[in-house]
């Protein structure tokens, strides 16, 4: 028989930190961390020393002077006397609008290919797969190239849309298609157009309203409403009333050809489309595999007891299986979104104006400030990276598992 | 000032040009090659022929420089360098010199910390625009679509021309001369713009070049010339000499026919200083005496350059205009050999 005594409490003798199991990864990882800052500073030092020498410093006040260049789609006011910040914000603006429209259609296509990959139907399934292995396999900035080029060579140019007997014509007199990319018509505010405004964000309210009372009903008595006809009813009649009613206040400002150029309503340039196009389609391919990955997660125990229970096979998936697959699909969703934004740096291969252009490449080039420039990007992207995956994480956390 | 192999691989490139800057003759004639950046790709000034040989009137900078240092008007590795990377690489040390029809500007030269060591060409941004438009002067481009390649002086340039005359465009941004050139084609853009000799050279590349026309206004002043880093004054010195010894010999009648002639017996002292039979201004340079010779039977003198690469005889067919020589009435003139 053993008996257990507190073992004597040694006092810590410097030879500890290597052989005591206690301390020695402590030491280790502090010689790591040393090693590291060390390093860093050499590197930061010899930056520093050697733009020295050149004659060079890191110095901000450019961004306060003159841009001196034009930009062909700007968001906010700039003109070639603003400053190289302006120049900046509008490339940060342009950005953010590729990225958050890619991010959009991407879901929507990737969502679409990934639940048809697994249909029953040869044909659609075969497809599905070949649009997924064809462009994920495929660099992006090729496919932005490609789409640009083929937007390029096919699409008419404006002058074709000149003469007697034009070449190409508007579709439907409203909308026309270039190779300098899409004039739409632009609304026209009169008076009280507000007040038709004010109907249809009402009519969406009440839609919803109108959704939330029927399943409630139902859940609550098993009495089914319509769904569709009303929501559409609720949708448009009120706000097309009221548009008549008010004496048709919105008018549409119709792109028409003047000059070299259509003139009017708004445009939707080329290179927004194919790099919007290029983004959402290839990142799509990515998504429809998350998705597909995320349905299958799901046990088919769940998919054939939904059956059993007589639920439609568009139910099965919209009420069981895609809630449940969810919750696989959305942690590499974020990392898609995150790509979509990075990838969209890749917009100069087009001559859309976004930061990397802008800052990252005329602005560099003419100020010759590399390094600031450069810095500047790098924490753009980082804190857009990180506030994206932080916003999809508040997501994934309401859509996960709740255990209790 | 600290130096090494992993800092250089590590941080990004440009950050270690001072480490390079200096001693650039002895790096180039240890490395037994010359390092020249020159355009991507732009006929008549730089771009590699059916063999993958480089040509052009830029290209001939860089192997008289060569030739003269090194002695082979070969030994040089062209890299090419769009207008955005052209001034990295040449400040990060990745090329010696750059001969890329590169405009002479103040920041470029205070502020970016380079030595412009002559002009070999004098030129001025133009407009080429299809005939079919009916467009026959830049201001009646009121709303067009303009492209223009990035990372230019060009850009500045337009910009301020359309402010200055109050009327409005759209610039399209394109990365190298053959991706401008293929949207103007396809009409993506009505009009395209850089200097005038790079009009002419794309448009001599074009189907059917009569169905386009460079406009009258010339809105900018580019003088192009090859450049080098600040803080080298011998390495600067070896390449202005150069050049200028390529127009010196143009004005004195020195061609790469007759240069060994020359040499040979010639009775004129300038001649003489020039090719080294007289005098020790090779050794000057830290070259030896016969670096002139060579620089000129290379390539030719700044005429046959001309002539050969961009001249009326040529697909480009430029006149010699403001760079004919100075006694002709041009504006090309180098300082004295003395």
């Amino acid at each position: 028989m053993t008996t257990l005594t507190d073992p004597p409490r040694e006092s810590f003798r410097l030879s500890m930190l290597i052989n005591d199991t206690r301390y020695r990864s402590l030491t280790f990882q502090g010689i790591t961390l040393l090693v590291l800052i060390i390093a860093i500073a050499y590197l930061a030092n010899n930056l520093l020393t050697n733009l020295a020498a050149a004659g060079l410093n890191i110095a901000y006040d450019f961004l306060g002077d003159p841009a001196g260049y034009d930009i062909n789609q700007a968001l906010v006011e700039y003109n070639s006397r603003s400053s190289h910040a302006r120049a900046a914000l509008v490339g940060v603006l342009n950005t953010l609008l590729v990225a958050f429209l890619a991010c959009i259609t991407a879901t929507v296509f990737g969502v679409i290919a990934g639940v048809l990959r697994l249909s029953n139907n040869w044909l659609v399934r075969k497809l599905m797969s070949f649009y997924v292995e064809i462009f994920r396999n495929i660099p992006v900035l090729i496919w932005i190239i490609i789409i640009f080029t083929i937007m390029t060579a096919v699409m008419p140019a404006p002058r074709a849309f000149r003469g007697d007997e034009p070449e190409a014509t508007m579709l439907m007199g409203l909308f026309a298609f270039t190779n300098r990319g899409v004039y739409i018509p632009a609304p026209v505010w009169g008076p009280g157009s507000m007040v038709v405004v004010a109907t249809f964000i009402a009519s969406i309210i009440g839609v919803i309203g109108y959704r939330r009372y029927a399943t409630k009903l139902l859940y609550d008595t098993g009495k089914l409403l319509p769904m569709g006809w009303p929501s559409l009813a609720i949708f448009f009649l009120p706000t097309i009333l009221m548009f008549y009613i008010m004496g048709r206040p919105i008018g549409l400002d119709v792109p028409e050809l003047g000059g070299f150029n259509f003139r009017g309503g708004i445009q939707v340039g080329a290179p927004l489309i194919a790099l919007w196009f290029a983004l959402s389609i290839y990142t799509g391919a990515f998504i429809a595999e998350n998705v597909r990955a995320g349905i299958q997660a799901v046990s088919k125990g769940q998919t054939e007891a939904a059956s059993a229970l007589g639920l439609r096979p568009g139910r099965v998936m919209k009420l069981v299986v895609l809630p449940q697959a969810l919750r696989v699909i959305i942690p590499p969703l974020i990392s898609q979104y995150l790509n979509i934004t990075k990838n969209s740096s890749l917009a100069i291969a087009v001559g859309y104006a976004d930061i990397t252009a802008t800052l990252g490449g005329i602005t560099l080039n003419q100020t010759g400030r590399a390094i600031e420039c450069v810095l500047l990007l790098m924490l753009f992207y980082l804190t857009i990276s990180l506030l994206i995956s932080a916003v999809m994480n508040v997501y994934n956390n309401a859509v996960k598992l709740k255990e209790r | 000032m600290k130096k090494s192999v992993i800092l250089g691989a590590l941080t990004v490139a440009g950050l270690s040009a001072g480490a390079a800057a200096a001693g650039t003759l002895d790096d180039v004639k240890a490395r037994g090659t010359l390092n020249c950046g020159v355009a991507t790709g732009l006929a008549g000034f730089a771009a590699p022929d059916a063999n993958g040989e480089w040509k052009g009137f830029d290209v001939s900078v860089c192997r008289a420089v060569a030739a003269a240092v090194l002695g082979d008007p070969s030994a040089v590795e062209f890299v090419p360098t769009t207008g955005k990377t052209r001034f990295t690489a040449l400040a990060s040390g990745e090329i010696d010199m750059l001969a890329r029809n590169t405009t002479w500007t103040f920041s470029r030269d205070v502020d970016l910390k380079f030595t412009f060591v002559g002009v070999n060409y004098y030129d001025g941004q133009g407009f080429m625009v299809p005939k079919a438009l009916g467009v026959s002067s830049a201001k009646d481009l009121d709303g067009a679509t303009v492209c223009i390649q990035t990372g230019t002086t060009t850009e500045l340039n337009l910009a301020d021309f359309f402010r200055t005359n109050n009327i409005g465009y759209e610039p399209v941004p394109i990365e190298t001369n053959a991706e401008a050139q293929q949207q103007y084609l396809a009409g993506a853009c009505d009009v395209y713009t850089t200097d005038a000799s790079g009009l002419a050279a794309t448009r001599a590349t074009f189907e059917a070049p009569g169905d386009h026309v460079l406009l009258p206004e010339i809105i900018s002043k580019e003088p192009l010339g090859p450049l080098v880093r600040h803080g080298d004054d011998e390495w600067g010195d070896v390449v202005r000499w150069t050049l200028n010894a390529l127009i010196t010999a143009e004005e004195l009648g020195v061609t790469s026919a007759n240069v060994n002639e020359m040499s040979a017996n010639t009775g004129n002292p300038e001649v003489a200083r020039l090719l080294g039979t007289e005098g020790t201004l090779g050794e000057m340079l830290g070259l030896d005496a016969d670096w002139a010779k060579r620089a000129i039977s290379a390539q030719g003198n700044y005429g046959e350059i001309f002539a050969k690469n961009i001249g009326e005889e040529t697909p480009i067919g430029l006149a010699r205009g403001l760079n004919a020589q100075w006694t002709d009435g041009g504006l090309i003139y180098s300082p004295p050999f003395r």
